[in-house]
């Protein structure tokens, strides 16, 4: 990322200035999505934390808090399907937002 | 600030967002055939749907002084299904006289089947054949790595492809070198929900633009779902907000699409922004006598 210096032309302490009310209240809706879940009348059994998503969420949120210039990227590719052949048939009409291995999806 | 939206599905909007639209600026909407949000049942609807973009919607926009331009395909996700793609491509070619046709669009993958890939070739192929432009959808979600390198790899190996008249849509962080490197023109759609922000598009011109600033454009891609008619507004706004010039705001929503679709000799910004001299073009030529209603 060191050659994208400079491309944001904003200094960081402008961009705190800016932007930092509108990412602080980001952070607190992922918390509360969180602790909803937690809440939930089936979170004894803790059926979402073996979701699919749930687990690329989790592995998103450790890239969040790594020191690396390249979060979105590293995102992205958590979510993504890392297949390369099309399918030979269309199970359903619309993406899911996480690439559910072919193990889980037999569960 | 005036600004060309590249992607906007006018059928899905009232004629109060083609007023929104023009009093923030909207000079030219772009309309690709795409997804009603249900499948239709024979190819016979696409051929009203057709008839509606080349002739009723440009009739709407004009009403506000706005160019409505558009490009005909079947849409992915009613691709899968071949029988019916074959019926509907064959009704395309009679439409590509129209004067707001540009080319084929949004044509592309949603799941990612072999159907949608043979689908998304025959369209290719009928673009070439016709010469015409493409404007090309990608995937969204999980999908739209694999989609759109499944898409590029494609279109690179037809000879005849000339990457600076296909645009493909709804690029993001991971798909935007791909596609500009292989010099393909890359489109940002926002989204208020669930994909792109107003943010992360403008991220993506401050990273991607510095070396490919001509190819990129922004759009509202409204439509029936979750999605703002004035999106590009805003994104001007959180470019202004961010530091940026008016140069580069203005580069690109307007002069970058302008730009991409003068590749169409159809396409030229007209000197009069008028209703009548909007829609003179359809004066030359013999429409259908259900078209004439507004």
């Amino acid at each position: 990322m060191k050659d994208m210096y400079g491309t944001c032309p904003m200094t960081q302490v402008r961009q705190v200035d800016e932007y930092f009310i509108e990412n602080r209240n980001r952070v607190l809706e992922i918390a509360a999505f969180l602790d909803r879940l937690d809440r939930a009348p089936d979170a004894v059994r803790e059926e979402a934390s073996s979701d699919f998503r749930m687990e690329a969420f989790r592995r998103a949120l450790v890239v969040l808090d790594g020191a690396t210039s390249s979060r979105v990227d590293q995102i992205q590719e958590i979510f993504s399907d890392p297949t390369t052949e099309p399918l030979e048939k269309l199970a359903r009409k619309s993406a899911r937002g996480a690439y559910e291995p072919p193990n889980q999806e037999a569960k | 600030m005036e600004y060309i939206d590249m992607h906007s599905h006018m059928t899905s909007r009232t004629t109060d967002c083609y007023h929104q639209m023009a009093l923030t600026g909207c000079k030219v909407v772009s309309e690709p055939g795409f997804w009603m949000g249900w499948d239709r049942s024979s190819a016979s609807g696409f051929d009203d749907y057709f008839r509606s973009l080349t002739d009723f919607e440009p009739k709407r926009a004009a009403q506000y002084g706005v160019k409505h331009v558009t490009w005909l395909c079947i849409n992915p996700k009613e691709a899968d299904d071949r029988a019916m793609s074959r019926q509907v491509l064959a009704l395309i070619p009679k439409y590509l006289d129209r004067p707001n046709v540009m080319g084929i669009g949004e044509f592309g993958l949603n799941l990612i089947t072999k159907n949608e890939v043979e689908t998304f070739k025959d369209h290719v192929e009928m673009a070439l054949d016709h010469d015409q432009m493409m404007l090309i959808h990608t995937p969204h979600l999980e999908d739209k790595y694999k989609g759109t390198r499944t898409i590029v790899e494609t279109l690179l190996k037809y000879d005849k492809v000339d990457p600076k008249r296909v645009a493909i849509d709804h690029a993001e962080e991971h798909t935007m070198d791909m596609i500009l490197t292989n010099g393909f023109v890359a489109g940002i759609t926002l989204y208020p929900l669930t994909k792109v922000s107003l943010g992360r598009a403008v991220d993506m011109i401050e990273v991607f633009g510095r070396d490919h600033g001509d190819r990129i454009y922004v759009a509202s891609a409204c439509d029936w779902g979750p999605s703002i008619p004035v999106a590009m507004p805003q994104f001007m706004m959180e470019m202004r907000r961010r530091g940026h010039p008016e140069s580069l705001i203005r580069k690109i929503v307007f002069e970058n699409p302008a730009e991409f679709l003068s590749r169409s000799n159809k396409f030229h910004l007209p000197e009069r922004w008028d209703k009548a001299s909007l829609l003179a073009a359809w004066s030359e030529q013999s429409l259908p006598a259900t078209a004439a209603k507004s």
